[in-house]
């Protein structure tokens, strides 16, 4: 199985108004180095599969179909395998 | 008598649907139903409404879950053929998740949830929607939302001003929308998505019945 760890935030294109206002947020802590925020959406879910071919090419579809809206969205993930587990 | 038979598609979450169905029932007298998401078919309607609300709690994204709701289908099937769609608010952000319109809703500038008055311009008044309206007429209208931030990429701005699509702008942007886009319509003409709600003021008891001629529009237009 796997377990996919999903990464969605707005286009570098478009204004993060949440990212902006959290940084602006930082800066008045004092945290001056910090640049560039952007805030998203994490979502993980599980896929009963041992291909791991076959669970990319899920995650890719949930986040065109659904996940993601790929006209103000990007996504990014990362596969993780993971042992099955019991149902207790 | 109009010939119009409206359809108010009602989602878990709507809560303008009643307000569209007093104007259309109560005050232009027009045969209104409701249509439950759920249901396969938009039946014999010939004008369908999605109306404002948080349909499915606004999760995920605005819009993004009730897309795939059974009557959606029929809806893509209707608006593609050329039937009138019209979509208030959280009908507007529908409308964009589905495609049916271009671009997307995102949060507003100041992440405010913004319920007040705001004034408009009438961009275009070649439209089923808006011919009972002058060109550039001041009107106002309610609007009530926390994602009515309209985005979309330079090319598809660009395209929109050059076939007319923009219907409505604000006179001051209240949310940050790219050049103060209120409502567009469609390459075909026939749905049009709006943050703003016409249905809130169509009664003079109520203060304001600018959007009173958007529905007595749509609906004499059907023959």
């Amino acid at each position: 199985m796997y377990k996919a760890k999903i990464i969605i935030t707005y286009r570098k294109s478009v204004l993060d108004p949440q990212g902006k206002t959290v940084e602006n947020s930082l800066h008045s802590l004092g945290f001056s180095l910090i640049s560039n925020t952007r805030m998203g959406k994490y979502i993980e879910y599980i896929i009963d599969t041992e291909d791991k071919n076959e669970a990319e090419n899920i995650v890719e579809e949930t986040c065109k179909k659904l996940l993601a809206n790929p006209v103000m969205e990007d996504y990014s993930y990362k596969l993780e395998k993971v042992e099955q587990k019991k149902n207790v | 008598m109009s010939k119009a038979k409206v359809g108010i598609v009602v989602f878990p979450g709507s809560n303008c649907d009643h307000d569209v169905f007093n104007v259309c029932k109560n005050i232009l007298n027009l045969d209104t139903k409701f249509l439950w998401h759920k249901q396969g078919s938009i039946e014999d309607r010939n004008i369908v409404v999605l109306p404002g609300g948080f349909s499915y709690g606004d999760y995920l994204r605005c819009g993004a879950i009730s897309r795939f709701s059974n009557i959606m289908q029929d809806i893509v099937r209707f608006a593609n053929k050329g039937g009138i769609v019209l979509g208030i608010c959280n009908g507007f952000q529908i409308l964009c998740e589905t495609g049916l319109l271009p671009g997307a809703l995102i949060k507003n500038e100041n992440l405010k949830f913004i319920c007040k008055s705001v004034p408009l311009t009438v961009e275009n008044n070649k439209s089923i929607f808006t011919y009972l309206y002058d060109i550039k007429e001041n009107i106002e209208l309610p609007i009530a939302h926390g994602e009515g931030n309209y985005y979309c990429d330079e090319d598809t701005l660009t395209e929109l001003i050059a076939s007319n699509q923009i219907i409505f702008r604000y006179s001051e942007n209240p949310n940050g929308s790219i050049y103060n886009i209120a409502g567009i319509q469609n390459k075909n003409r026939n749905v049009l998505g709006m943050m703003p709600h016409p249905e809130r003021a169509s009664e003079t008891l109520l203060g304001n019945d600018a959007g009173l001629r958007l529905f007595k529009g749509i609906a004499e237009s059907v023959l």
